[in-house]
């Protein structure tokens, strides 16, 4: 139980912390002031969740790593995070779209981990919910307004929308770690999210006036650690320096 | 459509304070927009409860130049203040 739990508290907290990362990057190159400060506290909500949830993997790991130690000293192939979200910022399209793919996945899950089994992970989900929920408003209205926009924001969120999916899949593969904390009530049920999750997307997509894609392709492997060329360009630049000068503090 | 989105002013009921003040503006493309964006931009340490919106240009200001006859007249009347009363103690913070 205690492995799997670590592994899954790993696939939480690597998901935030890449898609954290990711979106940290546009911090003073948005098209506008206000969207630059909205991204940065999406980005700022990411990070302050991946410390708890890399703090509850090193806690039940028991080995004294921190939360700073499992971000900044792990290399690519012992990161746990969906492909989805290592994915590059392109454009505005691109990152809105992995926004609101990743949002209601995260939205559902979480409300799932509210009635968790174990107090620490239905509190941190708890806490988390409430900052998701403002993240998937934000993302899903900016999804309508560039989707029915004008025809240059439509075609760049279709197009966004068609780059990303292959990549949608791997949310919803379930594997061993999945089944046994379905099994003790400590993760979702089996099942219990993708429903959700295309109900809330068709009617999303609908409004936004943009086509589900018909691509059936699904690119895998972030949950076992095997990734794309992308995440290891995101940790030279994120670990750089605790690598370079091991121990720094700000 | 003009490329530049309209100026909002934007007021926020701060958590212990009574009326909502006007803390600054920003730019939306529309009043739904706005509110998201003075959440994003002025509601990022605690600041608020309530946040109110509205454009900029709905808002008549009185003219500076007209200072003298507007407010210079209260300068003198003293009695409108309420200094000339004993408030009982109990009464506290009025």
């Amino acid at each position: 139980m205690s492995d799997a739990l670590f592994e899954y508290a790993l696939r939480m907290g690597d998901n935030c912390l890449i898609l954290g990362h990711r979106v940290s990057e546009w911090c003073g190159h948005s098209p506008a002031l206000e969207e630059d400060i909205a991204l940065a506290n999406t980005a700022l909500d990411l990070i302050g969740q991946t410390q708890l949830w890399l703090g509850l993997a090193g806690e039940i790991e028991g080995k004294g790593r921190s939360a700073d130690d499992l971000a900044f000293l792990r290399d690519a192939r012992a990161f746990r995070n969906l492909l989805l979200v290592e994915r590059p910022n392109v454009d505005f399209a691109h990152t809105l779209v992995r926004e609101v793919l990743f949002d209601v996945w995260h939205f559902h899950t979480l409300g799932a981990l509210k009635g968790s089994s174990d107090a620490r992970v239905s509190a941190i989900a708890e806490k988390a919910l409430k900052e998701v929920s403002y993240h998937l408003q934000r993302s899903a209205d900016l999804t309508i307004r560039l989707g029915d926009g004008t025809q240059e924001s439509h075609d760049k969120m279709q197009a966004a929308l068609n780059a990303l999916w292959p990549y949608v899949g791997e949310m919803f593969l379930q594997d061993e770690v999945d089944a046994e904390l379905a099994d003790s009530g400590v993760g979702p049920a089996l099942g219990v999210v993708k429903p959700l999750w295309d109900g809330d997307m068709r009617r999303l997509l609908d409004q936004a006036t943009l086509k589900w894609p018909d691509i059936a392709h699904v690119q895998k492997g972030g949950k076992a650690g095997v990734h794309t060329e992308a995440l290891g360009f995101v940790l030279a630049d994120m670990q750089f320096l605790q690598r370079a000068y091991p121990g720094a503090k700000w | 459509m003009s490329k530049e989105w309209p100026l909002w002013e934007v007021f926020i009921r701060g958590q212990h304070g009574l009326s909502h003040r006007h803390v600054g503006s920003l730019h939306a493309p529309d009043a739904a927009m706005a509110v998201h964006h003075a959440r994003d931009v002025y509601t990022r340490r605690n600041e608020g409860v309530s946040i109110w919106v509205v454009e900029a240009k709905h808002i008549t200001a009185s003219a500076p130049g007209e200072k003298g006859p507007l407010f210079e007249p209260s300068n003198s009347k003293v009695y409108r203040h309420p200094t000339f009363y004993d408030i009982p103690e109990e009464v506290g913070h009025m």
